[in-house]
């Protein structure tokens, strides 16, 4: 061996001697993103990168929902022209687009980015770079759709934009093209944080913390994670296919030569069915850990509401046909896809049940994270239900693609993931901020939400069961839809007033709030035992982990012996988590950055000429050479043998 | 509640790195072979789906591609998995000489590799844009040598940092684990291979 | 509506027959669909009053806990937590046994929709177009093929087999009082079996997103008596009247010099066009350009002095036309029965 022999040397290292306040010292200096802008770009630590994805998930929250409150200015009355059939169509698009592909998954992912390391008790996540890489993807495929759009050449066909209407024949310009750029951005994206937390959740955590002890929130991200990464690159390729249908001409969709444009609905789907419990599993895990925070009893049925979830995750690989029940499909392929989507109700009904039980054995206390619980619980599962009459058949042959379906997944959605994910924002908010968010604007937009919520989308069902088609930029009056659709405006325009008055109390907290504990529910996991805001290193020693409910122990065990002055991070093992490695972590570094940068110029220019793919693809190759290219400081110590 | 911590564990004595499955970058890898491969998988599906709306595959009046570039990659693909295991022994006992030598072979091979990857190209007998036959296998091919591509380029970078000053533990875990990269991108190979050159000729 | 009617009514008020409505249940499918729609509106009702009353409770029982051990953490006893253990067991076992239940609902429902068709169904075929349909009655004999656009007739009490193809975008057939909808998409053949039991007038619509127009492709159904079925078809054999008035007179040339005829097909004159609506009989239709206004004088006039005013985006472009013209155009079309 020719590496030089060199003494082993001695490093600081946290430990019995070396603990509080001087530890915390040495150990901020290690861990905190630089000064300035300059430190701000360059930072790969967890907490930043999940506020920022948090927050840009938030503005285009509000992008989506602007959105709404437009298409519902325009279907407030019958034959009304406020808008025209080309900027609806756009609008439409947009908002489903950017709900799903840039408020409802990225917002997931931003939570999970900020929680996982802390609820296992780590400092980073296992792939920082690639975690702020994924967050520049997101951000240039996010600002891509919205250029676009102000630009007038905002997507028109839908968020899953079916062939041929999406292809060469039947969109001209570059409309398309957009759009499927746009996922492939943002699929990029979700592959790189699916990537790095199912790493961190296999390999970081606290010593002890056995897959059974992990919090159910972090299970429900495990399994997303792996869903991400085994149905997002069927997007990505379909979308890839598309694209070059329009561009160099290939025929992947053309039936009229040898091509077919149900091919494009099956790789659709077998992306999107996944995608929509992507958005929900998580919540679910919110919801999970809310409900043993708030009545002081650990979620009753652990086992149960893990099987659940996995189960959940494998199911929903194989369900993606009953988005197309009506294309004609031979009739005993439909009826297992019928007997596979009933199945998903089991899962659901076992964590409800769990849920409810947990409340009905704890002591609850009624705060507003709850009061979004037991909305959830409301309106989520009239949702599901209305799932199960579309996963029949017959049924969805008359309600598909009509104002039946969209009730039914703004139920699912806003009462399935938002509901939980406002719950959730309002119980971490002391973790993210230092300050507890004000409970009486709480509860006074919690029951506007509700209450608004439903009125904005309970006519729907009915509307839909009355014949109205959804994607209709106008209806002609006399069909009996023109209240139903009236209630459905006004609704709309208190819930946004509701969802603005979060962000409102959200902003308002985060300047006046009261100043909060480290742990101030008195909750089990091991994110409450970090101060609030948490220190650059999150833990100061690394905990150890007896059971599934941590801080309601009084032992505070924990491991020491980590470099203090470099990054440096244990490595457990995959199931029962016994430290394995120390490894280090890396710094900051702009080249994240640099390489998202080269990819969207790729990316982009690719929409014009498929040469760009070769003239682009040296300036990424060599931002990731760079970006893994060795540093000095990086030098481990001499291997022990 | 809160109490003071109890130091119960040293985790001075752990390494500082390891090979396979206790290193971190061999996780990152896996979930990559799985995001490709799930990627393969669907284009093999596409593949499989438009050859079975039509009764005559390849189409008339176009004919299945020819064999000889093809099947010499294929030779060679399986080829260089004897200086692939060499390179991965040797960077598992830190042995920087055959490591050296074996990423220079890797390096000529993927040369040789994306010079004959042309000519197949240039055997498929069929255009992308002239049917969705062309188009699929063309997606296939492409998507393959993209990775051929990838993994060169690494191959080419590590040769190079295993030349220069910056040698450590690390480095050989990142030789181990283009080692297993390789085989990943030359065991996805195989049913393409069949895929592309065999089974037109079978089913057409 | 049967045995659903009282929730219904609850759910939609007056409101929810009509001319488009799942509830009409006017031909043998949609009373098929109608029936298991009952089965799973009642039972998930159900199954969601359980879930509430089940939330009430507990939030009832929790709040009394609170009071009763305030700051306690943990769970209670390992005995009582077993009969949780059962109870859930229990849950899921009825919940499998409920999917089950409307599984089989389904399947049989799905069964009774194969077998509703009929020996000798009434053979039509349906064309979607952005933004139209082309609909065709099929007819061994070539001259009783009859050829209209954006309206469908079909006899009360006779099966009828709808044949669905599109030439462009994917489409999707649905007259909700009658059936469920189906897909046409370019490059296959599908089809859509109805059995109306009814007379009536319905509406229905395209409802699968198609582009520009989509939210204006309609199609009007008219069930009638076979008596009135066979008179309307016999009509539509006929090719409509030579023009005789001036104006009319006038009206036809146009038709034939102008753009008009290059496009659109009328019977019995040289207008053969294929790529727009048939306009043989369109003054008998209800409503023109996929039910966007009903057929009068001035809707035509309206309509062929600017189709993009009237349904921006669709394919008919406007031909320039003096006012002159224009109402001769109109009289022409007015001829049209
Ligand atoms: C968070 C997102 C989310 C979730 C969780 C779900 C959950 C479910 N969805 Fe939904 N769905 C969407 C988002 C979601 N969906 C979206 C976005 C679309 C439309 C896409 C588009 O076209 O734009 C869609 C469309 C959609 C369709 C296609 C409709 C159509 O286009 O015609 C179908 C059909 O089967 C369906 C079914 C289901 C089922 C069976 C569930 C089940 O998982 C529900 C299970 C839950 C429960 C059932 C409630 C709790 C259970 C109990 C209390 C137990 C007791 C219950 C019984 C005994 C029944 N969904
Ligand atoms: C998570 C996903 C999500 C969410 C949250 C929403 C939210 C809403 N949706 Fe969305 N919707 C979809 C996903 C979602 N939707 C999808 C996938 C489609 C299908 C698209 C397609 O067919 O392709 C769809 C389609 C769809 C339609 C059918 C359109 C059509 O078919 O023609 C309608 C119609 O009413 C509608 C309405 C609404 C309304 C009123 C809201 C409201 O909840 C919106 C509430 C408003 C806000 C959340 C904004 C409030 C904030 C502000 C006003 C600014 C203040 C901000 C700060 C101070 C920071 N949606
Ligand atoms: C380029 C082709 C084209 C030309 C030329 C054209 N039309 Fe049309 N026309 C259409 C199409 C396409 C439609 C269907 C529009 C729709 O509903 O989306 C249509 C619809 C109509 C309709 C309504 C038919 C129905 O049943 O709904 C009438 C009436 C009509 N055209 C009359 C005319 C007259 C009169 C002229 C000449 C001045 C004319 N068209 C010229 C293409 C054309
Ligand atoms: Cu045709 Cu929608
Ligand atoms: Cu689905």
């Amino acid at each position: 061996m020719t590496a030089k022999k060199k003494k082993p040397r001695e490093y600081l290292r946290d430990g019995p001697d070396f603990t509080g306040a001087p530890l915390h010292e040495k150990l901020s200096e290690t861990w905190r993103d630089g000064p300035g802008l300059i430190g701000w770009i360059k930072s790969v630590d967890h907490k930043s990168i999940g506020k920022r994805y948090l927050v840009t998930a938030m503005v285009f929250l509000a992008l989506g929902g602007v959105l709404a409150a437009l298409m519902r200015l325009q279907l407030s009355g019958a034959e009304q022209e406020i808008i025209g059939p080309d900027r609806y169509n756009q609008i439409f698009t947009m908002h489903g687009t950017t709900m799903m592909f840039l408020f409802a998954v990225p917002v997931m992912d931003a939570m999970a980015i900020y929680l996982v390391p802390l609820m296992l008790g780590t400092r980073n996540t296992a792939f920082p770079r690639l975690n702020a890489f994924s967050y520049w993807m997101y951000l240039a495929g996010g600002s891509l759709l919205w250029v676009a759009f102000v630009l007038n050449i905002g997507p028109d066909a839908g968020w899953f934009s079916y062939t041929p209407l999406s292809g060469p024949e039947y969109s001209l310009g570059k409309r398309i093209d957009v759009w499927a750029q746009m996922v492939t951005f943002t699929e990029v994206a979700a592959l790189a944080v699916a990537v790095s937390l199912t790493a961190t959740i296999l390999k970081k955590r606290a010593p002890g913390m056995t897959l059974a002890r992990m919090p159910i929130f972090v299970w429900s991200i495990l399994v997303v994670s792996l869903m991400v990464i085994f149905s997002m690159p069927s997007v990505a390729t379909a979308s890839g296919m598309l694209l070059s249908d329009r561009l160099v001409g290939t025929q992947f969709y053309n039936s009229y030569e040898y091509g077919d444009s149900l091919l494009w609905q099956h790789l659709f789907w077998f992306f999107g069915h996944p995608e929509v419990y992507i958005i929900f599993l998580p919540a679910a895990g919110f919801v999970s850990e809310i409900v043993q925070a708030y009545t002081g009893r650990r979620t009753f049925g652990y086992t149960a509401i893990v099987l659940a979830l996995c189960a959940t995750g494998l199911l929903a690989f194989g369900l993606w046909v009953h988005h197309m029940f009506t294309t004609g499909l031979p009739r005993l392929g439909y009826a297992f896809y019928t007997a596979a989507s009933m199945a998903v109700a089991i899962p659901a009904g076992i964590q409800i049940f769990c849920w409810i039980a947990t409340i009905w054995t704890g002591r609850p206390r009624f705060m507003v994270p709850l009061l979004w619980v037991i909305g959830f619980i409301v309106t989520f599962v009239i949702g599901g239900l209305s799932g199960v009459m579309l996963a029949s058949v017959p049924l969805d042959l008359q309600v598909h693609d009509t104002y039946f379906v969209v009730a039914h997944f703004h139920y699912v959605l806003i009462g399935g993931a938002v509901f939980p994910l406002l719950g959730a924002i309002t119980y971490w908010f002391p973790k993210f901020a230092g300050r507890l968010m004000s409970e009486r604007l709480g509860r006074i937009g919690f029951w506007l939400s509700f209450l608004s919520f439903h009125a904005t989308f309970f006519p729907m069902h009915i509307v839909g069961l009355q014949g109205m088609p959804r994607r209709v930029y106008t209806y002609p009056a006399g069909m009996g839809w023109e209240t139903f659709n009236l209630i459905s405006s006004i609704g709309a325009v208190v819930f946004a007033a509701s969802v603005a008055l979060f962000a409102v109390n959200m902003l308002l907290s985060l300047r006046k709030g009261e100043r909060a504990a480290d742990n101030p529910w008195g909750a089990p996991g091991l994110e409450w035992a970090t101060a609030s805001p948490p220190a650059p290193y999150n833990f100061a020693h690394i905990p150890i982990v007896a059971d599934n409910s941590p801080l309601w122990n009084e032992e505070r065990p924990v491991a020491y012996g980590l470099r203090v002055e470099d990054r440096e991070m244990i490595v457990t093992t995959a199931v029962e988590a016994w430290p394995d490695v120390r490894e280090p972590s890396p710094e900051p570094t702009a080249w994240p950055l640099i390489a998202a940068l080269a990819t969207t110029v790729l990316f982009v220019a690719s929409i014009f000429t498929p040469w760009a793919l070769v003239i682009g693809a040296p300036p990424v190759a060599a931002a990731l050479v760079a970006w893994f290219w060795p540093k000095r400081h990086h030098e481990g110590e001499p291997v022990i043998e | 509640m809160t109490s003071e911590p109890q130091f119960t564990t040293d985790l001075e004595p752990l390494p500082t790195h390891a090979f396979g499955h206790r290193s971190l970058t061999w996780w990152g890898i896996v979930a990559f072979f799985l995001i490709e491969g799930t990627a393969f998988a669907v284009a093999i599906a596409a593949y499989f789906y438009l050859m079975n709306q039509d009764q005559a595959w390849p189409p008339p009046p176009f004919l299945p591609p020819d064999l000889l570039a093809g099947t010499l990659f294929t030779v060679l693909m399986l080829l260089s998995e004897v200086p692939n295991t060499i390179a991965k022994k040797a960077a598992e006992h830190e042995d920087l000489k055959p490591v050296r030598r074996m990423l220079i072979a890797a390096s000529l091979i993927g040369l040789a590799l994306m010079i004959l990857r042309a000519f197949e190209f240039a055997s498929l007998n069929v255009l992308w844009y002239q049917n969705a036959y062309g188009s699929v296998v063309w997606l296939l091919l492409v998507l393959h040598t993209a990775h051929i591509a990838t993994d060169w380029v690494d191959t080419l970078v590590l040769t190079a940092l295993m030349h220069t000053k910056h040698v450590s533990g690390r480095k050989f875990v990142d030789c181990a684990e283009n080692a297993v990269y390789w085989r990943f991108v030359w065991l996805t190979w195989l049913p393409i291979y069949a895929l592309i050159y065999w089974l037109p000729r079978l089913a057409g | 509506m049967k045995r659903a009617a009282p929730l219904l009514l609850v759910l939609c008020g007056a409101g929810c027959g009509g001319s488009q409505s799942v509830a009409g249940r006017d031909g043998v499918q949609g009373a098929l669909i109608g029936g298991l729609f009952d089965v799973f509106l009642w039972t998930t009702a159900a199954v969601y009053l359980f879930v509430l009353a089940y939330l009430a409770l507990a939030l009832v029982r929790g709040r009394r806990h609170r009071r009763d051990r305030a700051g306690a953490q943990g769970e209670p006893a390992a005995q009582a937590e077993r009969i949780w253990h059962i109870g859930l067991i229990a849950f899921a076992g009825a919940t499998a046994l409920i999917l089950a239940g409307l599984t089989v609902a389904t399947w049989l429902t799905d069964r009774a929709l194969a077998e509703a068709g009929d020996a000798a169904p009434l053979e039509i075929e349906v064309i979607g177009h952005q933004w139209w349909w082309e609909v065709r009655y099929q007819d061994p004999v070539a001259s009783r093929i009859v050829r209209t656009a954006n309206e469908l007739h079909l006899p009360a009490g006779r099966a009828a087999h709808i044949t669905l193809k599109s030439t462009d975008v994917i489409h999707s057939l649905w007259i909700p009082n009658l059936a469920g909808k189906q897909d046409l998409i370019p490059g296959r053949i599908a089809d859509l079996s109805l059995h109306p039991l009814r007379t009536g007038v319905f509406r229905a619509q395209c409802a699968e997103f198609c582009g520009l127009q989509h939210a204006r492709m309609a199609l009007d159904v008219t069930v009638e008596t076979p008596a009135e079925f066979a008179r309307w078809y016999d009509a539509q054999l006929v090719p409509p009247p030579a023009p005789t008035g001036g104006a009319a007179l006038a009206g036809f040339a146009l038709f034939q010099n102008r753009q008009c005829a290059s496009c659109h097909a009328v019977a019995g004159t040289p207008a053969s066009g294929m790529v727009a609506p048939d306009l043989s009989h369109v003054a008998s239709r209800r409503t023109i350009a996929a039910g966007t206004l009903p057929t009068t004088r001035d809707n035509l006039m309206a309509w062929v002095a600017d189709p993009q005013a009237v349904k921006p985006g669709n394919n008919m472009p406007k031909v320039p036309l003096t006012e002159a013209e224009l109402a001769a155009l109109g009289a022409y079309l007015e001829t049209l029965k």
